[in-house]
């Protein structure tokens, strides 16, 4: 990943918007090309332990795919993301503790599930503009993540650990490594793919258009109000898939995955890659990910050198990874 | 009187103590253009959200076509025929000019919950919205990020995006507000054409512009209607020139 | 549900408050006259309480403790403005949200790495050790007590610096008009940087009261920093009566709501349920609280006037 973006920087020719159409197409798939031959250098005689953290970035870069869509086309600032995790990852858990542990059951569920809060808390939050938006959709999360860790006939404050990842239609294919891996990158193709399309959209115009001027769309005819709804709630749903996936990876479910922290990741990811692009999102959770482990290779402190990290990005990188490389460019 | 297309009775908006529109009661027929002059502060721009629903009102009605649409919020109004500008101009800056336009057409032709397609490549909308922006002489400028066009220029997008919604009632807030003579005829231009073809109440402090396009002038002063009627016999009438026209003439 | 016990448990939902609006006043302050999401408050409060710990394990005595940790918590929120926040007003949230969260895991791998992750504890003052019979049958330990009335005491102080004072009446005007502040000529700069040391000083005190009652340790400061944040938006953001009203509000609710809810709701379901149900609901009763204040109130309780 790292060489895609210092060859990007190094070429001087100024962009045109027909070249910055293709560069924008081209990223991505060189994104996902990456992604799709990683497991090859498990041959090359790389730890495959290194899959298992690609897998995880995968599923995060979902979850920031997803929010971006709201946060980056539809200005929606959601510091409680996380619940959708958790949302997702609980479906899971829940159902295989009913003896319930197919994804043909689990998957569907997870997704309405995620759809349902989406709608009943957007429904709420969407009337509520700038910082207050902000902290209520932070207040949902905080009581589905209280919910969770009162809840102790699902593992409470423990959270509950899964004896099988899911089965598709009865088969244990998740349950092989490789399968599981292209899997989730399967998922992370069609989140982009579906959140790329709406951007798009008619719909996805609206959107974009109430992100910059709400009096003037309303002016026009359009409810800014609907067109968020809907994209929170298929954010939301997204969100839920890297749940369900989560919970799969790590064949555990923690109220954890829904704490304000894990909210403020998902906004650092999506914010690190830079705003508004999709594939920037998949930038910023690799690049935060692949931080946070490489880091912790050198010491168990990591964190005292990450933090300082975030803030120099935060004052000197005005618009992430993407928009310093893109500068550069210019 | 019923063959009015806006017909406003008895509105009333308070901002504290503050009586901001005080039992303004207008008509407006179809095809005419009706100019609403007064001092600042008098409520005018007030009085225009109301109309087109931007602000709620505290007492009165407002009927559109022979439709009560004082509860409906401004989205609603938008499809009923009522399309404004704005005092500070409202454009998306970030879209380009033609693309400002296409979002309005996109408005009032089909769903816009489509979540599949290239918005930005529909031809339709996209023709239209080109011989809009030819209308408002902008046809050059199409493919400019609508934040870097001139003060003038914007303006005349504003009207074009207007006009997209295909409206039967234009609102315009200070069309000529801070532009140079020059810019300022060329918008006068694009009123006139205007004119006759739309029902249109216009905001303006451009005294000869407002005097050389009105057909009925209407003038507010501390939210209140003190005259309204023909062009000059309210530019004659004493009332008027002491409230404000006066300063001018002194 | 003893009368006792209610009363036990308004006076600890009331000491909640107090702590609670220590920590609130600072950060609706900055976040009303600075527009600025200040993430960090947490950990200034935990750094405080860390202060207290050291100092007060160094010289043997609390109170030289907190006469030295109010200073360094003091020095800490001024060093982190100049270093960092500074550079950050004016900008975006999110911008502030990705810096503040990266003091955050700073501050709290600094504390880790200094005292280590095992919780410190803090003695209680000689001094205020022990209980006292508030009324027959209700014995209240006197530290409780004192953090009460301390924390009280600065209320009134807070509220005669923001109303009576000249940089209150700044900070005030620049909480509703910033730009006609800065074009009265006042340094908002400085303001700015005051305010801010301030606030920091504040939680940093905050810290250091409720080291002696609380384990110490890393991460300490997450969870007050939600609760400060639910504070603010109730009371309305910039305003320090709001803060203050909301603080002790949320207090008082989260207390009760935690000791209560099961009994209440025993009087509509079976008791196993009701503790169940009760358990389950009375952390998220504050949430529900932001929730409805918020959805008929946009801008809280006591908006600030804009």
């Amino acid at each position: 990943m790292s060489d895609l973006v210092s060859s990007a920087s190094t070429s001087d020719v100024p962009a045109t918007p027909r070249l910055r159409g293709t560069v924008a197409l081209l990223v991505p798939a060189a994104i996902f090309l990456a992604f799709a031959l990683a497991p090859l250098l498990v041959h090359a005689g790389l730890d495959p332990f290194y899959l298992s953290i690609v897998v995880r970035i995968m599923i995060f870069a979902i979850a920031a795919v997803s929010l971006d869509l709201i946060l980056g086309f539809g200005g929606l600032v959601s510091f409680g993301h996380a619940a959708f995790l958790g949302i997702g990852a609980y479906a899971v858990g829940i159902l295989a503790s009913h003896g319930a542990g197919d994804a043909f059951l689990q998957l569907p569920v997870a997704l309405f599930a995620s759809a349902v809060f989406a709608f009943l808390t957007g429904w709420i939050s969407l009337r509520t503009k700038g910082v207050h938006f902000i902290m209520i959709t932070l207040a949902f999360a905080q009581m589905a993540y209280f919910m969770m860790t009162s809840l102790s006939a699902y593992g409470g404050d423990d959270g509950m650990t899964l004896w099988t990842r899911s089965t598709v239609a009865g088969s244990k294919v998740l349950g092989d490594t490789t399968a599981f891996y292209y899997a989730c990158l399967g998922a992370l193709i069609l989140s982009y793919a579906i959140c790329r399309c709406l951007v798009v959209s008619r719909f996805g115009r609206v959107l974009r258009g109430a992100k910059e001027n709400a009096v003037r769309m309303e002016a026009i005819g359009f409810d800014p109000f609907r067109f968020r709804l809907v994209a929170y709630v298929v954010s939301g749903m997204i969100c839920g898939l890297a749940g369900f996936l989560l919970a799969n990876h790590t064949e555990y479910v923690s109220p954890a995955y829904m704490a304000w922290q894990r909210s403020g990741e998902l906004l650092i990811m999506v914010i690190l890659g830079g705003l508004g692009t999709l594939h920037g999102a998949i930038i910023g959770a690799t690049a935060f990910l692949f931080l946070e482990e490489w880091l912790a290779g050198f010491t168990e402190h990591w964190r005292i050198v990450f933090g300082p990290l975030l803030v120099l990005v935060a004052i000197f990188m005005e618009r992430g990874i993407l928009g310093a490389v893109t500068r550069r460019r210019r | 009187m019923s063959e009015a297309i806006l017909d406003v009775e008895n509105l009333n908006k308070s901002f504290g103590a503050l009586r901001v529109t005080d039992d303004v009661s207008l008509q407006v027929m179809p095809g005419e253009l009706h100019a609403i002059i007064g001092p600042n502060g008098a409520g005018k721009t007030t009085l225009l959200h109301q109309v087109s629903g931007l602000l709620a009102s505290d007492g009165g009605t407002v009927r559109f076509g022979g439709e009560d649409i004082t509860g409906l919020p401004m989205h609603a109004r938008v499809h009923r025929g009522i399309a404004r500008t704005f005092q500070i101009t409202s454009i998306l800056p970030g879209f380009t000019a033609l693309e400002n336009v296409a979002l309005a057409v996109q408005g009032r032709s089909g769903s816009s919950f489509r979540f599949f397609g290239i918005a930005s490549r529909e031809q339709a909308l996209n023709d239209e919205a080109a011989s809009l922006l030819d209308l408002v002489g902008l046809a050059a400028r199409a493919d400019l990020g609508a934040g870097t066009l001139s003060h003038g220029e914007k303006r005349a997008l504003e009207i074009a995006i207007a006009l997209a919604t295909k409206p039967r009632l234009l609102l315009l807030d200070e069309p000529l507000a801070g532009m140079g003579h020059e810019e300022s005829n060329k918008v006068i231009e694009i009123l006139r054409s205007l004119k006759g073809r739309y029902a249109i109440v216009l905001i303006e402090h451009d005294m000869d512009a407002v005097f050389a396009l009105a057909d009925r002038v209407t003038v507010l002063s501390y939210g209140r209607v003190i005259a309204s009627g023909d062009p000059a016999v309210v530019r004659s009438s004493p009332e008027v020139r002491a409230a404000y026209l006066g300063d001018e003439a002194a | 549900m003893s009368l006792t016990l209610v009363l036990v448990q308004t006076l600890n939902g009331l000491q909640l408050g107090v702590l609670l609006f220590l920590i609130a006043a600072g950060l609706t302050l900055v976040f009303g006259v600075m527009d600025f999401i200040n993430l960090a408050h947490g950990v200034q409060y935990m750094v405080g309480a860390y202060f207290a710990a050291w100092f007060t394990a160094m010289t043997g005595s609390f109170f030289v403790g907190l006469a030295l940790a109010l200073p360094s918590a003091l020095l800490l929120g001024l060093l982190l403005e100049i270093l960092v926040f500074r550079h950050l007003y004016g900008r975006d949230h999110l911008a502030q949200v990705l810096a503040t969260f990266g003091v955050i895991l700073f501050l709290n791998e600094a504390v880790r790495i200094l005292w280590g992750a095992a919780p410190l504890s803090v003695p209680v003052p000689e001094i205020l050790s022990g209980s006292i019979v508030l009324m027959p049958g209700l014995l209240y330990p006197v530290y409780r007590i004192a953090i009460i009335v301390a924390g009280l005491l600065i209320a009134v102080l807070l509220y005669f610096l923001v109303s009576h004072t000249r940089a209150g009446m700044l900070v005030r005007a620049g909480a509703t008009h910033p730009r006609m502040v800065s074009a009265l000529g006042v340094d908002i700069r400085r303001l700015f940087t005051l305010v801010f040391g301030f606030g920091a000083m504040l939680a940093g005190f905050a810290g250091i009261m409720i080291a002696p009652i609380l384990s110490v340790e890393p991460g300490m400061g997450d969870q007050i920093l939600i609760l400060a944040f639910v504070v603010i938006v109730i009371g309305g953001i910039g305003s320090i009566r709001g803060a203050f009203v909301a603080a002790l509000l949320i207090g008082l609710v989260d207390t009760l709501g935690r000791s209560f809810s099961g009994d209440l709701l025993r009087l509509v379901m079976s008791p196993a349920e009701a503790s169940q149900t009760g358990r389950a609901i009375a952390p998220m009763l504050i949430y529900v609280l932001m929730a409805a204040v918020l959805f008929f109130r946009p801008a809280g309780l006591f908006p600030a006037a804009r």
